[in-house]
């Protein structure tokens, strides 16, 4: 008898246990997009406990499909991944825009990702931060790498590195003259522009040291002299800039490839006032700035240009005058037959020999 | 005898509620998750395409033919290792050491598997640890590269899985009877004939089981072929990640999975068949 009673205690304490878990925020996110003193002082300010996941785009999609959009209150997807999955998996639900202060974002970012996130008359995200894709290039021994061509340039043999990911695909694609984005609506063409880019890429694979898929890796591998050209983030080229002047960020002459990360709310999220709340907490002036500071990543806040480190924004000023800001090709919406054809295409130029 | 019958079912039922909540129903869902693919009008039903497109697909078959091989390549060269291994810890080496050799072996194991492969990495990179000494010491002038090839993933997936071959040969190795090999070399019997005659039929089901092992674990590998194969080395278990995870596929994910479990079978009943070992004898 004394038994039973410390097993209905057990679960009662256990059921208390889940009950207190009702304040907590789950958040799905990239490595460093909720940095630790920010969660600290968003837990200060408002008791409710934040549990931090870390992803990439394309887990995030598969995490949030296999429970139908449960388990997580908030999502950071990029912007041109939402509207297809949406679509076809239905896992986030709308945004409720009057609960975000519309005054802490730049207009015409929260204006584009409201155009690029609409399904079926409603738009589900709104935009937190922005970079680009490019080249990360060690000077020194590689000064005429300018163009996205150099990923393909025998020049540099056995010290290119790149990520097996749309970005290169899309870049090569660029350089040999194609509009990828505008054969978005021509499955055909834009089939026929992927072998074309293969068939370059597979030609110069002896090129490539190996494919990178781990920041982190790849920055060591720069750091090193192992690789002298990649294709890479802004912000790793600056982290490296700051140790070795000759490692730099180089916007391709064709442009780089623009995102914008964003919040969106899984379908079946628990704690979405918290989701809110959390929003307008990144996006408040000084706090986006803190993320800007550490990351090296611009936001969608618009008053957080005053609290940005000198140096953060000489970086940016360096790699970004206003002819290359016009100049960035930003990822449009893409659609899911295309991400699938995109899929192969890499598969076999992973294949190939 | 009812009693006890019912307590069979209480004792037994973690383990049932274990494996048919967490690997049957799963892999059912799975399984029937693979028959299902879209029409050209993008209604999900029943169908086979996502089977047949393996087939279809050269890149697809060709990609499980070399994980394949690779995987048996892996075997082979861990057997090679494990057996003079297995035999110096058990036959050679003096009984009070043994304990401690067998922990060296451990020890690796203690830490994860993707610990281990960067601590390759580290040794391994142009500018890492072998190719420092390598220049220091003027053996080359410039830097090997050693890191994504081929040989450096097999070499990887050996060490990764040299233990699974090692234990169950030590384990059958310990019932042979040294007399046997004694009174073989008395009789003038020289050392191939012995390890040929005497030593490899005994061990036998251990390098059975060893190598089923092996092979299954170098199979469904991804770590390791994917950090240190490079740029070449697509493994089945990729694709099935690509398929899930990047392409949205679920489908044809599940289908290969399927695929992968059906084929790894058959080729361990072939091995079966050949080294002429029946399944009962292995287990034991």
């Amino acid at each position: 008898m004394k038994r039973i009673v410390a097993l209905v205690a057990m679960c009662l304490f256990a059921l208390v246990g889940t009950a207190q878990a009702a304040g907590t925020f789950k958040l799905l996110t990239w490595k460093g997009y909720a940095p630790k003193e920010l969660v600290d002082k968003f837990e200060k300010e408002t008791g409710i406990k934040v549990e931090v996941t870390y992803s990439n785009n394309e887990e995030m999609v598969a995490k949030l499909r296999a429970t139908r959009g449960a388990g997580f209150d908030l999502a950071q997807p990029s912007q041109d991944r939402i509207s297809s999955v949406q679509e076809e998996f239905k896992i986030y639900q709308p945004m409720d825009y009057s609960k975000i202060e519309a005054a802490l974002f730049i207009p015409s970012l929260l204006d584009a990702v409201k155009k690029n996130t609409l399904v079926g008359g409603k738009s589900y995200a709104v935009p937190f931060c922005w970079g680009t894709s490019g080249l990360v290039v060690n000077t020194e021994k590689a000064p005429d790498a300018k163009s996205w061509k150099a990923l393909i340039d025998p020049a540099y043999k056995g010290r290119i590195s790149y990520r097996l990911k749309r970005a290169p695909l899309l870049g090569i694609a660029f350089s040999m003259g194609y509009k990828p984005f505008d054969l978005y609506g021509d499955p055909k063409a834009y089939k026929d522009m992927l072998d074309k880019v293969a068939e370059a890429m597979i030609a110069a694979k002896p090129l490539v040291q190996n494919y990178w898929s781990n920041g982190d890796a790849l920055l060591e591998s720069v750091r090193s002299g192992e690789v002298v050209v990649a294709e890479a983030w802004d912000n790793g080229a600056w982290k490296l800039h700051a140790e070795n002047p000759a490692i730099d960020f180089v916007a391709p002459v064709e442009g780089c490839l623009g995102w914008i990360d964003t919040f969106a709310i899984p379908a079946k999220a628990e704690n979405v006032d918290a989701a809110y709340k959390w929003i307008n907490f990144m996006l408040k002036p000084e706090n986006a700035a803190l993320f800007t500071n550490q990351e090296k990543t611009p936001t969608a806040s618009k008053g957080a240009g005053p609290f940005v480190d000198k140096a953060v924004q000489a970086d940016f000023d360096r790699s970004f005058p206003t002819a290359t800001i016009d100049n960035i090709k930003w990822y449009p919406p893409v659609p899911a037959a295309l991400e699938e054809m995109e899929g192969k295409i890499l598969d076999k130029i992973k294949a190939a020999n | 005898m009812k009693t006890s019958r019912l307590s069979l079912w209480i004792f037994l039922s973690p383990v049932l509620m274990w494996l048919v909540l967490l690997i049957v129903l799963p892999h059912l869902d799975l399984f029937i998750m693979s028959f299902r693919a879209k029409d050209e009008y993008g209604r999900m039903g029943f169908s086979l395409q996502n089977y047949v497109h393996f087939f279809e697909e050269p890149i697809y078959w060709l990609t499980f033919v070399r994980t394949a091989v690779y995987s048996v390549i892996t075997t082979f060269f861990t057997f090679l290792l494990a057996m003079p291994v297995a035999f110096y810890i058990v036959k050679v080496v003096r009984p009070k050491y043994k304990g401690f050799l067998m922990v060296l072996l451990l020890l690796p194991f203690w830490v994860s598997e993707l610990v281990r492969v960067y601590g390759w990495m580290i040794l391994l990179r142009e500018s890492g640890v072998v190719n420092f000494f390598l220049l220091k010491l003027g053996i080359v002038d410039a830097p090997l590269k050693m890191l994504y090839t081929d040989a450096t993933m097999i070499m990887g997936l050996v060490y990764t899985s040299m233990l699974f071959m090692v234990v169950p040969v030590i384990s059958v190795l310990e019932s042979l009877d040294d007399s046997l090999i004694e009174a073989a070399s008395d009789l003038g019997g020289s050392k191939i004939s012995i390890w040929r005659e005497i030593i490899l039929p005994h061990c036998k089901p251990g390098i059975t089981s060893g190598a089923i092992v092996v092979f299954m674990l170098s199979l469904g590998n991804y770590l390791t072929p994917n950090l240190m194969g490079g740029k070449n080395s697509l493994w089945f278990t990729e694709q099935i990640y690509n398929q899930f995870i990047a392409s949205f596929n679920w489908n044809q994910g599940a289908a290969f999975g399927f695929l992968l479990l059906l084929l790894s079978s058959g080729i361990i009943w072939a091995g079966l068949k050949l080294s002429r070992v029946k399944l009962g004898e292995v287990a034991s």
